[in-house]
């Protein structure tokens, strides 16, 4: 051959052939090897495999149970679950994913806050293809715009879930309470199986209080999902229980009513059906909106509520601790004809003032001039302070304390309502623990007329307001009316823990229902002009409650510290005076006069529940029974 | 000749005084032809599966394998001496290339792989060199005497390992294994001593650590200690390996059937019609189908090896035995990885995974190899 060297071809080809045999064996070695690899995999190991590919196939999901919804009396729904939308993006689709971001801020609003939290998760450990939410709540104009540009971003969605939504929520925030999202001290309280799939959890009130009732039990589906968790079949499901529907005493009517009579100032209504302690209404003026915590309230939306100088969010119905003032009176007449400290008959002289001794302090009635001889009636319809004074420091502390726990102060009487707070009901021991100073005999005569150190809820009032109506039978004030389906209101309801208060002359109730009666339409009655042209018969009791001055270095504009020293006005009382069919308690901040501005509130009230409504109701009855014939 | 002749026959010996065939006419070897076109078959639905039915992908793969037809039988009808004369040019060519990749050339993911010259296609002096390293040393090693003296060996292992090297500064590990495959088996067909194997396998296993803390990147550090310990990542890039066992081992015996994957289907089984399409002939073929493909590949490599054997010069004998192992090294290292075996580096599965430029190569060297067994001359005893 050409290359100038000796090449012996036929040893070369024997050469070639001997290596070619080695190669042919190392390739049915190693091609072995691998058919090895794979009998290993799918034949020895498939079990395994199988099982895995199983589980990366079929996921077990929680579906959570659409929380319950909340009814007032007549079934007007106050609280429903609405869908809201998020914006969600799955990161290994969307790549450059700050380009995505960038041309997304281009056509919807992104606050930075959210980017930061989404950039947060973004570093985190997930499995790929898994979405991560940008921002929660898109408005209708977004998800528009979104639907429009969809196609320009591969990997980012809107999302569906279901979030509590209060359609009259600016009437019942106080009532209802609100659910948000859970946090980290409730994720450590909650069942983690049950809330799988659960973003949302009662915070205040009514939800917070029935949240196990309201939220259900947890369902599960089996579905076949592709490597991006879209779910391609759902295999297998177990619904979910849905969380049941409660329906409240409240009724929404008079709560907007109770609003309507409050327009404009600050204060609170509570009312209490006294034959089942149902709770009618318990508005605190100015309400908020509530729907705006549920999803998360911005910051500026929360400086705005949280430093109004009309305290949106403070709860006054449940929360508020006021001087009782003179609504207190009817329960010391009371506590003083069954202690026999005084009688029906029994007639005290009234200066002007009152003096536990001779010469010494005196205490003053707010008439100046006195009301002369005066006997309880009289004290109860016209608001005698000397007469109260005077039997209250014949009491002393203990008899007093004794009367006005039986009657529900002091304490959270209620049986469902969440927070409500305890008012301060001052006792010798109390005074002792906390001022360090013995109880004086000047402190009973102050707590004789609702001053001094005691305090007490709206709520607490129209308690024992309704005690009264009730005679001295106890029944718990309670929202629960009943729960929608196969369970009863009285499986979540707690015991009743009250027994009923019993005079010694139960003839002692009726009469200090009369003289409440008096105050309405005696003719010297507080709240006569309140009480007018009525067609039933109401028992009621005026107060005004004296504001503390303010600090000297709090700062108000001179219009404003005009009306915030005013006078709290309030009133408790009750409709009809024989057969009560409602209990109210009413405090209106810095009103002036409890007769003047508490007591019309009151009457708007009775008005509403024993005529107006029952009207309106009758007629619409007419309206529907003539076409369709029944309504069950 | 005793190789091969009792198993495929030799009935298509181009012997003189024979009339011509259409096979001779055409340069093409039937049996491989019919194996090739078997294995392109069936590899064609196995991607229509690993595609996720998506017959487009299917459409181009078939108009790729068309275009590498086309360029076997062109590569087919070439003379091997036209081959053997080209071969340092070519090389030297192929060089040039390489640099050039280094210096001007474009790409993605932290790797130049591509030449852009205005004008011409986009191509990768790489993937040339697969064919172009085996033809230089075969020219080489086959202008002397075989078995090689040492020093030759050296240079041949040099004219190896030069390309091999630049090659892995791109980086692209993968093609660098096969370029550097394909020349190592012409020196061993050349006739390298065991002795020099022997040590050449001790140098190795003391130059790996060594590679390992010099010259591998960290991407590729990364493959490596994720095959040793796949649950070690399994979200990142454990991800892969996971996924194609899992997908493998449960098709079991018979397999899921056609389009039946799940694991491919749904997505969890990544790159599943390019390099890990072999998971998904697994999951829905079982290990019956393994069988099946590994048998046809088999048949190929025999097919191949017998040609080698039966070529009339040193040169087509050292090039055609290469390239049948380079094709075998493809199937090995590509099956490994994706069964776990072997890290994962970018292989294809040849003649099935999508994508065109392994796919024109491999056809070339068949090819060459169809050209090699229908130019010889009935001249020497």
């Amino acid at each position: 051959m050409a290359w100038g060297e000796f090449k012996d071809t036929a040893a070369e080809r024997r050469l070639f052939q001997r290596r070619a045999l080695v190669m042919l064996l190392f390739v049915v070695l190693l091609m072995t090897g691998l058919l090895a690899r794979m009998y290993q995999l799918q034949v020895v190991e498939h079990d395994v495999y199988n099982t895995l590919s199983d589980k990366n196939r079929v996921q077990v999901q929680s579906v959570p149970p659409p929380r319950g919804l909340v009814y007032d009396r007549n079934g007007e729904l106050m609280a429903e679950n609405r869908p809201v939308f998020s914006l969600t993006i799955v990161p290994e689709r969307a790549a450059p994913i700050d380009e995505t971001l960038a041309r997304l801020g281009g056509i919807i609003e992104i606050a930075e806050e959210d980017l930061e939290r989404f950039r947060k998760r973004l570093n985190e450990p997930r499995r790929p293809f898994q979405e991560i939410p940008l921002f929660y709540d898109l408005g209708e104009a977004d998800i528009a715009t979104m639907a429009v540009h969809r196609h320009e971003f591969p990997g980012v969605e809107v999302t569906a879930e279901l979030v509590r939504y209060y359609p009259h929520s600016d009437l019942t925030a106080h009532a209802l309470g609100f659910v948000g999202r859970i946090n980290r001290e409730e994720l450590n309280r909650i069942d983690p199986v049950n809330y799988a799939g659960t973003n949302y959890i009662g915070k205040s009130g009514i939800e917070r209080f029935y949240e196990e009732v309201l939220h259900g039990r947890v369902g599960y589906q089996h579905v076949e999902t592709n490597a991006r968790g879209r779910i391609l079949r759902v295999l297998e499901r177990e619904n979910p229980v849905p969380g049941a529907d409660l329906e409240l005493h409240l009724d929404l009517r008079l709560q907007r009513k109770a609003h309507e009579l409050l327009e404009g100032r600050r204060g609170a209504v509570v009312a209490i059906e006294p034959a089942t302690g149902g709770i009618l209404a318990l508005a605190s003026v100015p309400g908020f909106d509530a729907n705006k915590f549920v999803t998360g309230i911005s910051v500026a939306d929360y400086r705005a509520l949280s430093e109004s100088n009309d305290k949106p969010l403070f709860n006054r119905a449940l929360r508020g601790q006021y001087p009782p003032a003179s609504t207190i009176k009817p329960m010391m007449a009371v506590a003083a004809l069954d202690s026999g400290v005084t009688t029906r008959d029994r007639k005290i002289w009234d200066p002007g003032y009152f003096q536990l001794r001779e010469g010494g302090r005196r205490y003053r009635d707010w008439k100046r001039s006195g009301h002369g001889w005066v006997d309880l009636k009289h004290a109860m319809a016209q608001s005698c302070d000397v007469y109260f004074y005077d039997v209250a420091a014949d009491m002393g502390v203990d008899i007093m304390h004794q009367y006005l726990s039986a009657f529900g102060f002091g304490e959270d009487a209620t049986l469902d309502v969440s927070g409500a707070l305890n008012g301060l009901l001052p006792s010798d021991g109390w005074k002792r623990a906390m001022r360090n100073q013995p109880w004086y005999p000047g402190d009973s005569v102050n707590m004789g007329i609702g001053q001094g150190f005691f305090l007490a809820t709206p709520l607490q009032l129209a308690t024992a307001t309704a005690l009264i109506a009730n005679r001295g039978e106890w029944v718990e004030p309670r929202l629960l009316k009943d729960i929608r389906g196969e369970r009863s209101a009285a499986d979540f309801l707690p015991a009743e823990t009250h027994t009923p208060l019993i005079l010694k002359d139960p003839e002692n109730w009726e009469y200090v229902v009369d003289t409440m009666e008096e105050v309405m339409h005696g003719a010297r009655g507080t709240a006569r002009r309140a009480a007018s042209g009525a067609s039933y018969r109401m028992a009621g009791k005026t107060g005004t409650a004296q504001v503390f001055s303010l600090g000297k270095d709090q700062e108000y504009d001179a219009e404003e510290i005009k009306e915030r020293l005013r006078d709290h006005a309030l009133f408790v009382g009750f409709a009809p005076a024989d057969d009560p069919k409602i209990a109210v308690a009413i405090i209106v901040e810095n009103g002036g006069g409890g007769s003047s501005v508490a007591a019309p509130v009151a009457r708007g009230l009775f008005d509403a529940w024993l005529e107006e409504f029952p009207a309106a109701e009758a007629s619409q009855m007419l309206g529907q029974v003539a076409p369709n014939g029944s309504e069950h | 000749m005793g190789l091969g002749n009792d198993l495929l026959g030799a009935k298509t010996d181009a012997g003189l005084g024979r009339s011509r065939s259409i096979w001779d006419v055409l340069h093409l070897d039937p049996i491989l032809l019919f194996l090739i076109v078997t294995l392109v078959g069936g590899g064609l639905f196995v991607l229509y599966s690993g595609a996720d039915r998506n017959i487009d992908v299917v459409k181009a793969q078939g108009i790729r394998l068309a275009v590498a037809f086309g360029v076997m039988l062109v590569f087919a009808q070439l003379d091997p001496a036209v081959f053997r004369r080209w071969s340092p040019w070519l090389y030297a060519l192929g060089l040039a290339g390489l640099v050039a990749v280094l210096l001007v050339g474009v790409g993605a993911k932290g790797a130049q792989r591509w030449l852009a010259i205005p004008g011409l296609p986009r191509f990768q002096p790489s993937e040339l060199m697969k064919l172009v390293v085996p033809m230089m040393a075969a020219w080489y090693l086959s202008r002397y005497f075989l078995p090689p003296t040492l020093g030759r060996v050296m240079v041949g292992l040099f004219i190896v390992l030069l390309p091999m090297f630049l090659i892995v500064q791109q980086p692209d590990l993968g093609t660098s294994l096969l370029v550097g495959a394909a020349g190592i088996f012409v020196v061993f067909f050349a006739g390298m001593s065991w002795k020099l194997i022997a040590a050449f396998f001790g140098a190795v296993s003391v130059s790996a650590p060594l590679m390992w803390f010099f010259v591998m990147r960290e991407y590729q550090k990364q493959r490596v200690l994720t095959l040793l310990d796949p649950q070690s990542d399994p979200l990142g890039a454990g991800w892969n390996i996971i996924q194609s066992k899992t997908a493998i081992g449960s098709g079991g015996m018979d397999g899921k059937g056609w389009l039946q994957g799940t694991q491919s289907h749904l997505e969890f089984l990544p790159e599943s019609h390019t390099d890990f399409i072999v998971a998904v002939l697994a999951e829905e073929f079982g290990f019956v189908g393994m069988m099946l493909l590994m048998a046809v590949y088999f048949l190929i490599i025999l097919r191949c090896l017998y040609i080698a054997v039966s070529a009339q010069d040193s040169y087509a004998r050292l090039l055609a035995g290469a390239l049948t192992m380079t094709f075998f090294i493809y199937i090995f290292v590509n099956v490994g990885m994706v069964s776990g075996l072997l890290p994962v580096v970018g292989v294809p599965l040849p003649l099935i995974s999508y994508g065109g430029t392994s796919g024109v190569t491999l056809m070339a060297a068949f090819g060459v190899l169809m050209s090699i067994h229908t130019h010889r001359r009935m001249i020497t005893a």
